[in-house]
């Protein structure tokens, strides 16, 4: 079974802009590992014989015509912003870093 | 590394590109961005247009907002095998959707969606020729299907810059716009020509999306976005031994966007990581960021590895299949591959290789092409939209194709001129006029009273008149200076405000003044 280590969760952590307190680190590398090895019990239904599948229908190509829809109005893509600013979402700093 | 000592070598300033060169051999790669210039996003149908007010153009797809779900953009989707036929790719029989994770605002979704393990199009090249007619051929290592992420304004701190910001502006309207995102494989070999390579890579990809018509493809506007990876090894010799030499350490240089960035940013970045490896320290694997004003690169943030996108399939979206014949019918609607089209509309117009050149880098072949088409002839068509109307554009600052003169003024004009109405210069300024909006170059003519004088009597008047008014050089003339008669001519000319055609004037003259 596959250990998640709290090296793991602190990588993680950084990536995602959290701050985890030792304990914490700690906490959710067990809770993580446990979640981990829940999911991995779907292994052993399976063997090499089953190719993987990304997509369980049997279905491709699923296109919709180029044509403009309904967007919502302003307020309605706002109302469930945190905060807002001359019509664009607030969000708040990013720290010394660009995308 | 002590022997590597001199001014050249320090650490921290970039040694000049010349002598990085010498002991150095540059590897590059480029990743660029086109934005399609489809009706609506890549996975809902938001409209994508530019410059329409912020989260005007969102729903809740492209906000991600719980339990919306994409759908795929089939014009998006032939627009980009659209473009892996025309870059020579290998078309994927099947391919998929994957999302790459990341946290930061300009995706609210905190992934976007990209392709990974299975992009529509790979292996592919693209053969360009360089200013001295080398032809050079860059392999394509894959050209995939992605959306655009959100445009972040920041706020406070020093001048927008995001050390300091106090907060964010978030505008998703170009979030979720369709984007392909061309990757080539390492380029090398090129040596010295590595910064022209780029270059020419570059704008050899936007003319063959222009000519696909699935983008603006306006760097200005960030309708084509390149980031360029580069690497230096040390210099060997014997190809083959320089190719054995293992790639350096590289790094990813964004914010690139103009043609010309493109080469300073491949020459600086090879001067900067030279001085590096000549002290002995080494290069950082980083992205950077090309400043215009300065024209250095300075570091953002240290590129995330692989692995730390969390790659896996987007279950919401259903694999793109191609069938053949889906294929076979796109690949008929390819337009004339650009380097062709080059060379045909020269043979056809007889322009010299320089000529050829200036109007391919003004981007005014189309224009000259719908000139001759409409009955100019190709020499007139190209003097007037290499000459006038480039200058025009560049004064106003806009694209030559915005200006209010089309290909039929211009054919228009040199109708005008052929028909013997206007002169050369008359000419300028009934073009003059269609540019200020005045209507078509015949209308100006017409309503700022532009015509050759081509009445004798008028002439004649204009004619007798100067030479009374220059006694001396009347007796000159008629003395046998011929070459007198120049000034005669221009002050006919000045009195007829250049409306008169001088070659008439100057045999009036003769033939008046020696009476």
């Amino acid at each position: 079974m596959s250990a998640i280590t709290r090296e793991d969760v602190a990588r993680l952590g950084a990536l995602a802009r959290i701050h985890l307190t030792d304990g914490e680190l700690d906490v959710l590398a067990g809770q993580l590992t446990a979640i981990v090895d829940a999911v991995a019990v779907v292994s052993s239904a399976v063997d090499d014989s089953t190719p993987a599948t990304s997509h369980p229908i049997p279905l491709t190509n699923v296109f919709r015509p180029d044509t403009v829809t309904a967007s919502l109005s302003r307020a309605e893509a706002l109302s469930s912003a945190p905060a807002d600013q001359d019509g664009q979402f607030r969000v708040p700093q990013i720290l010394g870093e660009e995308p | 590394m002590s022997e590597m000592s001199g001014p050249t070598a320090r650490a921290g300033h970039a040694m000049s590109f010349e002598a990085a060169m010498e002991r150095f051999d540059p590897v590059f790669g480029i990743e660029v961005h086109v934005e399609l210039n489809t009706a609506t996003k890549m996975f809902c149908g938001c409209a994508t247009a530019f410059g329409a007010p912020p989260n005007t153009q969102v729903c809740p797809v492209c906000l991600g907002l719980p339990g919306a779900m994409p759908t795929a953009n089939v014009e998006a989707v032939e627009s980009a095998i659209r473009l892996g036929l025309a870059l020579n790719c290998s078309i994927a029989a099947s391919s998929r959707f994957a999302r790459k994770n990341y946290f930061y605002p300009d995706l609210a979704k905190d992934y976007q969606i990209s392709q990974y393990d299975e992009p529509i199009n790979y292996d592919g090249h693209l053969t360009f020729e360089l200013d001295d007619g080398t032809s050079v051929r860059v392999e394509i290592e894959r050209a995939h299907m992605e959306e655009d992420a959100a445009k972040l304004t920041h706020v406070g701190g020093a001048a927008g810059r995001i050390h300091g910001a106090a907060y964010s502006l978030v505008d998703y309207n170009r979030a979720g716009v369709p984007l392909i995102e061309i990757v080539t494989k390492p380029v090398q070999g090129m040596g010295s020509r590595a910064p022209e390579v780029a270059r020419a890579y570059v704008a050899a990809l936007r003319d063959v999306v222009r000519a696909l018509e699935i983008s603006d493809a306006r760097m200005d506007q960030g309708s084509i976005r390149a980031d360029v990876n580069l690497s230096l090894r040390p210099r060997v010799d014997g190809e083959d031994a320089q190719r054995a030499v293992p790639l350096g350490k590289r790094t990813e240089t964004k914010n690139v966007n103009s043609l010309r960035t493109i080469e300073l940013a491949v020459r600086y970045e090879c001067g900067r990581q030279a001085a590096l490896l000549a002290a002995g320290r080494p290069v950082v694997q980083e992205t950077r960021h090309f400043h215009e004003d300065t024209g250095r690169t300075t570091p953002g943030r240290s590129k995330e590895e692989a692995e730390d996108y969390r790659y896996f399939p987007e279950p919401d979206l259903l694999p793109v299949v191609p069938s053949r014949d889906w294929v076979e019918k796109l690949r008929a609607t390819l337009p004339e591959p650009p380097a062709e089209r080059r060379r045909r509309l020269q043979r056809e117009w007889g322009f010299t290789d320089l000529e050829m050149r200036d109007a391919v880098r003004g981007g005014v072949l189309t224009l000259i092409e719908e000139t001759v088409a409409a009955g100019a002839p190709p020499a007139g068509a190209r003097k007037w939209w290499t000459g006038e109307l480039m200058r025009a554009a560049n004064d106003a600052g806009v694209d030559i194709a915005q200006l209010p003169v089309t290909p039929a003024h211009v054919a228009e004009l040199e109708g005008l001129i052929a028909g013997g109405a206007l002169t050369d210069k008359l000419a300028r300024q009934a073009l003059a006029g269609t540019l200020a909006g005045e209507g078509s170059p015949a209308d100006v003519a017409q309503a700022r009273g532009l015509a050759v004088v081509s009445d004798d009597g008028a002439l004649v008047a204009a004619v007798d008149a100067a030479l009374a008014a220059n006694p001396d050089v009347a007796r000159k003339i008629r003395g046998g200076k011929i070459a007198a008669a120049g000034a005669i001519v221009g002050a006919v000319m000045k009195a007829t405000r250049g409306q008169a055609d001088a070659a008439r004037v100057r045999e009036l003259i003769l033939g008046r003044g020696g009476e």
